[in-house]
């Protein structure tokens, strides 16, 4: 049995995941390893099939072939396709995290950032009051959200305010893997850029794996330790971040790696 | 009256809203589907309310109900003049001697009894609507548990006024279980939900039955330093002097004169036969 494999410290390991639309591939056949504290990148223009992959992963959308194994508290390593769905959304709020490209799929626009953040600590049973305000704030101020903004809701927050707002929220609860999907996508560069530090702090300081996809070969240079380059629904090439971006090997890749514009 | 079946709906009507209401006692506080009917009234005068009493209603009853507490206002008379002409039943306006009572946003002063009814008019039976419009996704927080969305709602009113400013509706867990919304009772009603006689809820536009089996175990959620706290105006009834009564605050003219007096008008009026009287009434 798969289940009981031997413990080789893997956390997140994808075997031959396969998602179709119809006759139309979505992604296949995709298979890889992240290790803890690690973070995979994911690119690919877009329609390649890496945001279908990324949905896959956190059960979001249902999957055609495979497994996802996921190393749980307790140490084995469990396919979490076929959790059942109390288990898996238990998951979904406790050791996974995912974030959206637009922060408002993530959020509670009507709600205010405080009971935002507040959210995923209730709902594994927080029922301080003081306490839960407590780790707000603190939260708010690692996103370098002001102490004062806390009762406000998010409708009142710039763009890149609600998405430092959604990491928040998705963090406070301290998870050990994070799915991102395009986190900087529409936000101006000098945004992007402070996002991003504190998101590499973050990953460091709290040992974090994430799983990032995006089509910015600067954010997956920043954050990213692997990279997987996806076109079509499969992966065409794979390696370390530095090495696939300094001598990519599939033409493909070649070709992303030209596209970027060069100020 | 020969021309109406016995309090109006006809039996397999009855039928299929009985199996609902005894499915409801079996999950307490589970929201059960029913195919409610067109009742002679606008949806939110009661026809989730009334559609429950007449199923469960025998010749033997004895008939109350009350809106706001009182017995005497156009949707109460309304309610208890139909069953009186369809099913023939005696009505009351005293809660000791009635075995089904009808309420609107009320649960009597008077403690309720073994053997006693209690069926509550629902106007939105679904305690996460305002949070979570989508119902497919509200039944399955239901099933899967998953409440924290009800306390994200506690902690803004905290945030926002200082405490817990849900003052009617107040949201309760049932039997460790079911998160329900007991109809806009007034939050000093919540500790009464706990009670000798059966619970049933009706909320005919919403198609919904629920109910709470006698000794029921209804818990008002709350945070452990912001705890449930049932309250009331803090005065005396000026007609029976009851201070422990939900009292009604009344403007009595164009100066802002007001008065406060009990919502349960039996309540009150029981009270003043037994020779209690309030400022109000001492001065007449």
């Amino acid at each position: 049995m798969k289940d009981m494999a031997p413990d080789t410290g893997v956390l997140l390991s994808v075997r031959g995941l396969s998602k179709f639309y119809g006759p139309r591939i979505g992604c296949k056949d995709v298979s890889f390893d992240l290790y803890p504290g690690e973070v995979m990148g994911i690119v690919g223009e877009s329609g390649s099939g890496k945001s279908t992959l990324l949905n896959c992963l956190a059960g979001h959308l249902p999957t055609d072939h495979g497994e996802v194994l996921f190393s749980g508290r307790d140490g084995g390593l469990r396919d979490t396709l076929q959790m059942s769905e109390p288990e898996r959304r238990m998951l979904g709020r406790t050791d996974w995290a995912f974030v959206h490209q637009h922060a408002r799929d993530g959020l509670r626009m009507n709600v205010s950032a405080g009971g935002n953040v507040g959210e995923r600590q209730m709902a594994v049973g927080a029922r301080h009051y003081g306490a839960i305000r407590d780790s707000a704030i603190d939260w708010l101020g690692r996103v370098e959200i002001a102490e004062d903004r806390i009762d406000d809701r998010p409708t009142a927050f710039s763009g890149g305010m609600q998405q430092r707002l959604q990491i928040a929220r998705n963090l406070i609860t301290g998870p050990r893997l994070v799915f991102m999907d395009e986190p900087t996508g529409g936000l101006d560069v000098s945004v992007q850029a402070r996002l991003l530090d504190l998101l590499r702090g973050l990953v460091r300081e709290m040992g974090l794996s994430a799983v990032i996809v995006t089509h910015d070969l600067a954010v997956v240079r920043l954050l990213a330790d692997r990279l997987m380059v996806m076109k079509d629904g499969h992966v065409v090439e794979t390696g370390l971040t530095d090495q696939v971006l300094d001598d990519p090997q599939h033409g493909y890749t070649q070709l992303l790696v030209s596209s970027v514009l060069q100020v | 009256m020969n021309s109406y079946n016995f309090a109006y709906l006809d039996e397999q009507t009855k039928r299929m809203i009985r199996r609902a209401i005894l499915k409801g006692l079996a999950v307490p506080g589970y929201q059960v589907p029913f195919a409610s009917r067109e009742m002679p009234m606008p949806y939110g005068w009661g026809t989730g309310g009334v559609q429950v009493s007449a199923a469960i209603m025998t010749p033997a009853d004895r008939f109350k109900v009350i809106d706001q507490g009182s017995d005497d206002t156009t949707n109460a008379v309304s309610i208890r003049r139909f069953f009186e002409r369809t099913a023939g039943v005696e009505v009351t306006e005293t809660t000791t001697e009635a075995t089904v009572i009808q309420t609107r946003h009320r649960i009597p002063e008077m403690p309720l009894t073994s053997g006693q009814i209690l069926v509550y008019q629902v106007p939105i039976p679904e305690p996460l609507r305002f949070l979570e419009p989508s119902e497919v996704e509200t039944r399955k927080m239901h099933s899967l548990e998953e409440y924290g969305l009800m306390h994200v709602k506690l902690y803004e009113d905290i945030s926002q006024h200082g405490a817990i400013a849900t003052a009617y509706a107040y949201p309760v867990k049932v039997e460790g279980r079911y998160v329900m919304d007991p109809s806009p009772i007034p939050k000093f009603d919540n500790p009464k939900l706990e009670s000798p006689a059966i619970q049933l809820f009706g909320a005919g536009r919403e198609q919904r039955i629920y109910a709470l089996p006698p000794h029921t175990r209804v818990v008002s959620l709350d945070f452990e330093d912001f705890p449930f706290e049932a309250n009331k105006a803090d005065a005396a009834c000026e007609l029976c002097a009851a201070d422990t009564s939900y009292l009604d605050e009344v403007i009595m003219d164009d100066a802002g004169h007001r008065m406060f007096v009990c919502s349960d008008t039996d309540f009150c009026a029981s009270r003043r036969a037994a020779g209690h009287a309030g400022i109000q009434e001492a001065a007449i």
